[in-house]
């Protein structure tokens, strides 16, 4: 039972607690393709949609659960959901919209191992949300990593210009910016009330 | 493919039988340990409980569980949802009753539990139950000493008509506090310690009126 | 996700089994060199304690799926093996999530939902993968007991700086005298950034230096 608005939710999930910078959810791909700001929203876009309708997915299996008195096999569940809901996804996108198709393709089997999406799930189970809460909340968490991985990537993408020393390149400077972000962000705190 | 002769070759029997084999292991297994590792987290979670309900309600050795439903406090049953726990000291008698409440706190929702005395007409004891607030600063709430020292004795009389606070809780800044019934502040955690002020006032706004009206039941579940 | 040395490893002269062991320790250690896992590196290494406990659990899980996975993989046909390892790490999650509820309420609040996160850890998924599914139970074991020892050590190694310089701390005991003014920043959410940059930063140099020599 959480009685917190939408907004409050949104502006939540989206910059106080954003997923990457201050969950360190999702850290994998943020890693590996937030080189260009291109790639970086497109995963962005990808990550949201997935959210979304897993998201929708996990408030069906819990309500379930709950109805069938089965709390231990949420964990399991959630994951096979996910993962066919990543597959699933995949063909309905390549059938509707090849364009589309090529645009996310290569990112969607990335995802299942994204444990952002799993995050999402849990933590709108644990916080007690209800469909459109969790529908709002996937919405901001998704919102929040593709403007973390978009902001990172506009960092890399200058400091590809930059002289750096050998030793940082790379992974050290990546971390060292998303530090400075996630410093950043906590400035957001206090929004949600 | 180098390992092509260690994965067999697939076929629709071969891949059910992986799948129906595997997912009946995994069941088996799940179903064991949350069966073997039930009654001691019950105990564990109870104790806990306990432990938070003794700290909001100094002086007390025992607690009871009632529920709100129909306009009336009831022993609770185990799917009731809104639950408040009367504490009793050593010979019995009716000390108090604490109440969880939970808010919208400066990075997630914070949940406490205080304790009420309907003889003191005052709140007497104030726990955290769970935050994420900020290490270092909005976590003072848990732990700095004058904080909670609001919590020991803090002001919460009816109104005339028994029916509303004759003054709501609240949150002033650090060091303005005059009245017994306002929070004095911590410097550094501003917003923290006004939700906690913010989730009390609605709180005891709700419930100090039904349990002061209702309090007699509390006394006679006692003497049972 | 295969690694190359694991498919040397096959192919080549037979390594020793004290090398399936070492090289998760050093040269392939999952957090310094591989980088992976990283969300659950940097989530709970606030403490040295939830460090060393999501360490634990995290091997504990891979040392597991890595012998049911050995043991089965002649019997898991190519086309669903993601889907059963997939299964089989989340039911010894499950195991180890209600184990730790059993040890400390506490514990397992401040690890949270992070617990239950191992699932999508890479690192487990991805020994299964390149190492369990080709090699003997043995070996296995050996594999995941270097690999999880090398994660809890790179997870340990984190929390304990974060904690002694946030907190003022180790384990919970209090290490300076009053005065001390901790780093607030080392354990904030940025903390673990940087403390993660300063480690590969320093594996980095090493590595140069090496290569040098």
């Amino acid at each position: 039972m959480n009685q917190a608005s939408l907004t409050q939710i949104f502006i939540n999930a989206c910059l106080v607690n954003n997923f990457v910078l201050a969950y360190f959810l999702g850290i994998c791909p943020f890693l590996g393709v937030s080189g260009k700001i291109d790639t970086a929203s497109k995963m962005g876009g990808a990550v949201t949609f997935v959210m979304l309708i897993s998201s929708m997915a996990a408030y069906g299996i819990n309500s379930l659960l709950i109805a069938i008195n089965a709390p231990f096999l949420q964990l399991i569940s959630y994951i096979v959901v996910i993962a066919s809901t990543v597959q699933l996804v995949e063909m309905m996108v390549k059938k509707m919209s090849p364009s589309l198709f090529r645009a996310l393709g290569i990112f969607l089997p990335l995802i299942t191992t994204n444990c952002a999406i799993l995050g999402l799930a849990l933590f709108q189970t644990n916080k007690g949300y209800d469909f459109i809460q969790s529908i709002v909340y996937a919405l901001g968490a998704g919102a929040g990593f593709t403007l973390a991985l978009v902001l990172i990537a506009g960092f890399r993408e200058q400091l590809e210009l930059a002289e750096v020393p050998e030793v940082i390149r790379g992974t050290v400077l990546t971390l060292i910016v998303a530090g400075i972000l996630s410093l950043a962000f906590m400035g957001f705190s206090g929004l949600g009330s | 493919m180098t390992n092509q002769e260690t994965i067999p070759t697939a076929n629709s029997f071969h891949m059910l039988r992986a799948m129906v084999g595997i997912g009946t292991l995994c069941g088996l297994l799940i179903v064991l340990t949350y069966e073997g590792t039930l009654p001691r987290i019950e105990q564990l979670r109870a104790q806990a409980l306990q432990e938070a309900i003794f700290k909001v309600l100094p002086g007390i050795s025992d607690t009871r569980a009632y529920a709100y439903k129909d306009g009336a406090f009831q022993l609770a049953a185990d799917d009731d949802q809104v639950i408040v726990y009367a504490g009793y000291d050593d010979t019995g008698t009716f000390k108090g009753v604490a109440i969880e409440a939970s808010g919208q706190g400066y990075a997630d929702v914070i949940r406490i539990l205080y304790g009420y005395s309907p003889d003191k007409l005052k709140v007497v004891g104030f726990y955290v139950l769970e935050s994420k607030e900020t290490p270092g600063l909005g976590d003072k709430i848990e732990i700095d000493p004058q904080f909670l020292s609001n919590f020991s004795a803090l002001e919460v009389s009816l109104n005339k008509g028994l029916d509303a606070l004759e003054n709501a809780v609240i949150t002033v800044k650090s060091g303005t506090k005059v009245n017994p019934w306002e929070i004095d502040g911590i410097t550094g955690a501003t917003i923290s310690s006004r939700a906690i002020g913010e989730i009390m006032g609605r709180s005891t706004e709700e419930w100090v009126p039904i349990i002061y009206k209702n309090q007699e039941v509390f006394k006679l579940k006692a003497n049972e | 996700m295969s690694n190359p040395s694991d498919n040397a490893a096959q192919n080549n002269l037979a390594p020793s089994s004290t090398d399936e062991f070492i090289k998760g320790l050093w040269r392939e250690n999952p957090v310094f060199v591989q980088v992976l896992g990283m969300c659950p590196v940097l989530a709970v290494s606030n403490t040295a304690l939830n460090a060393l406990a999501m360490g634990l659990a995290t091997a504990f899980v891979l040392l597991m799926s890595n012998i049911l996975v050995s043991l089965l993989r002649n019997f898991i046909p190519k086309e669903v093996r993601i889907a059963s390892y997939i299964l089989i790490i989340a039911t010894f999650v499950t195991m180890i999530d209600y184990a730790i509820q059993a040890i400390s309420v506490d514990l397992h609040k401040s690890l949270g939902a992070f617990i239950s996160l191992i699932v999508v850890n890479c690192l487990i998924l991805s020994r299964a993968e390149a190492f369990a599914s080709k090699n003997t139970v043995g070996k296995s074991i050996l594999d995941a007991l270097g690999m999880g020892i090398g994660f809890t050590i790179g997870l340990f190694s984190l929390g304990a700086i974060r904690e002694v310089l946030g907190n003022g701390s180790f384990f919970g005991y209090s290490l300076f005298p009053v005065q001390f003014q901790e780093w607030v920043v080392m354990i904030l959410p940025a903390g673990g950034f940087f403390t993660l940059a300063a480690w590969l930063l320093l594996f980095n140099v090493i590595k140069k230096k090496n290569s040098k020599a």
